[in-house]
């Protein structure tokens, strides 16, 4: 996943919460935690138009964190939370 | 809502920028009057929320971003601008699920419904037949929820909740229940049972006898995530095993309830002065939720009481505020169904209602309750009712 390129879906919107944010998806109805305020960092960098390599950076995050942070973007995406970016909505 | 971490339990605790789970009763009129109704409801509270007060909130859930809202009532649609609310909500990325009796599920409305985004309908019904349901409901309304049910069914509609508040009555059926769901291609979800409302004074009769309380934990543990609760079950993990959701009481931390003049409470089952944080009149909702003196006390470190040295205390974390309050427990104790046996209900006096908008005279579909045992046990602890009758 590290080099591939992944957006948050159309229909999910981030809410920012003391401990990181809420993501919902209006279609599904899902609502999902983002655990920590530097994962919401990463997913907003998402849309920047780099990879998910760029948006660690951007967000900040150590690198000895980062199987972490992919491990809690997987799962977002198996929840299309993210979807492979460039796709139309 | 899926499996939520220790650690973010202790976040929730300590509450959130905007509830997750916001109930909106937009009327205390209905056209029934159910036995065990939470709000007491039945006339309409003349001091209601106008439409332009009601769209002006549904503005502020969207600047909050509070996702969706849980409107009931009374029975909404008995408002005449409710379709019009329901509208401006999902038209507004606010989303809506509403509950209704179905009495005014028409076969068109189905069909609108069923094109409308961001909506989902929860019918309520509280038998798998309808001697157990009408009972507690009224004559005639298992007829007409099911008849809804085939509308929505018909119309095409997606995940339709059926929503019922499992009883001693009901419990036994609960097979039954996930039929009716499957046939109408719906999806079970099963609450329980409040002391709150009129419920305070039919819960003694209603409320799931300890082995039930089992059966029905066994049953929720195999059907996991597919069947509903409304996280309203936490009390049943002490158990053992966690159910999926939230397990903690979300009063004021993650849930509340604004009810038909604006007033706001902890939570849908909590509607008692007891429990009122203020109301949206003054300043909207929003300051309620964040600064609320009466919400601030809820999410601050709560005492487990008499709990704290019970071994299941972390997986309940001692059950339900509004359970304890209307039976007259203390708030920092056991809950009156208490899996351990703990939450002996007190003989003392039950805190009076606060508010009471049932109607007054009879009402068309007025429930027939189920005949009950006159006789008195021949030992206080007797709970089987063929306890001491002679084959």
């Amino acid at each position: 996943m590290l080099h591939e390129r992944w957006e948050l879906s159309g229909s999910v919107a981030l809410r920012p919460e003391p401990f990181g944010a809420l993501a919902y998806d209006f279609d599904s109805r899902r609502l999902t935690f983002l655990k920590s305020p530097g994962l919401v960092r990463v997913v907003r960098a998402l849309g920047d138009g780099g990879d998910v390599h760029d948006a660690l950076i951007a967000g900040g995050v150590p690198q000895e964190q980062w199987p972490r942070y992919l491990e809690a973007l997987t799962r977002l995406a198996e929840h299309h939370m993210l979807r492979p970016a460039g796709v139309a909505a | 809502m899926t499996m939520v971490e220790p650690r973010l339990v202790e976040r929730f605790e300590q509450g959130l920028d905007a509830p997750i789970c916001l109930t909106w009763e937009l009327t205390y009129a209905c056209n029934l009057a159910c036995v065990h109704c939470l709000s007491s409801s039945g006339r309409r509270d003349p001091r209601e929320l106008s439409t332009q007060e009601c769209m002006a909130l549904i503005d502020e859930f969207k600047r909050m971003q509070i996702f969706y809202v849980n409107i009931g009532g009374g029975e909404p649609t008995v408002r005449p601008d409710f379709w019009e609310l329901v509208d401006y909500a999902v038209d507004n990325y606010v989303g809506v699920k509403f509950s209704t009796n179905g009495f005014r599920i028409t076969k068109e409305r189905a069909e609108r419904l069923a094109s409308t985004d961001y909506l989902d309908v929860q019918i309520s019904l509280d038998g798998a037949t309808a001697e157990v349901n009408d009972a507690v409901r009224g004559a005639g309304t298992y007829d007409r929820a099911l008849r809804a049910l085939g509308y929505l069914a018909d119309a095409g509609m997606k995940d339709t909740k059926i929503s019922v508040v499992c009883t001693r009555e009901n419990i036994p059926q609960l097979d039954e229940f996930k039929a009716i769901a499957d046939r109408y291609n719906a999806q079970l979800r099963l609450t329980r049972l409040r002391p709150a409302g009129r419920g305070a004074d039919t819960w003694g009769e209603l409320h799931p006898l300890p082995d039930q309380q089992r059966q029905l934990y066994d049953w929720l543990v195999a059907h996991g995530e597919g069947v509903l609760t409304g996280d309203s079950f936490f009390h049943l993990s002490a158990y053992g095993e966690a159910l999926p959701g939230l397990n903690l009481c979300g009063a004021g931390r993650v849930v509340c309830l604004i009810d038909p003049v604006g007033d706001v409470y902890a939570c849908p089952f909590a509607i008692h002065d007891r429990f009122r944080a203020g109301n949206v009149r003054e300043a909207g909702f929003a300051p309620v939720w964040r600064e609320s003196e009466l919400f601030t006390e809820l999410r601050s470190p709560q005492s487990g009481g008499a709990c704290t040295h019970c071994s299941a205390y972390d997986s309940c974390r001692g059950g339900c505020m509004a359970a304890k309050f209307f039976t007259g427990l203390p708030l920092d104790g056991p809950d009156p169904e208490c899996v351990k046996g703990n939450g002996a209900v007190p003989a003392s006096v039950r805190p009076q209602p606060s508010q009471d908008h049932s109607h007054r005279g009879p009402v068309r579909n007025q429930p027939v309750p189920l005949t009950l045992q006159t006789r008195r046990p021949e030992r206080a602890c007797d709970e089987n009712p063929l306890a001491g009758l002679r084959g």
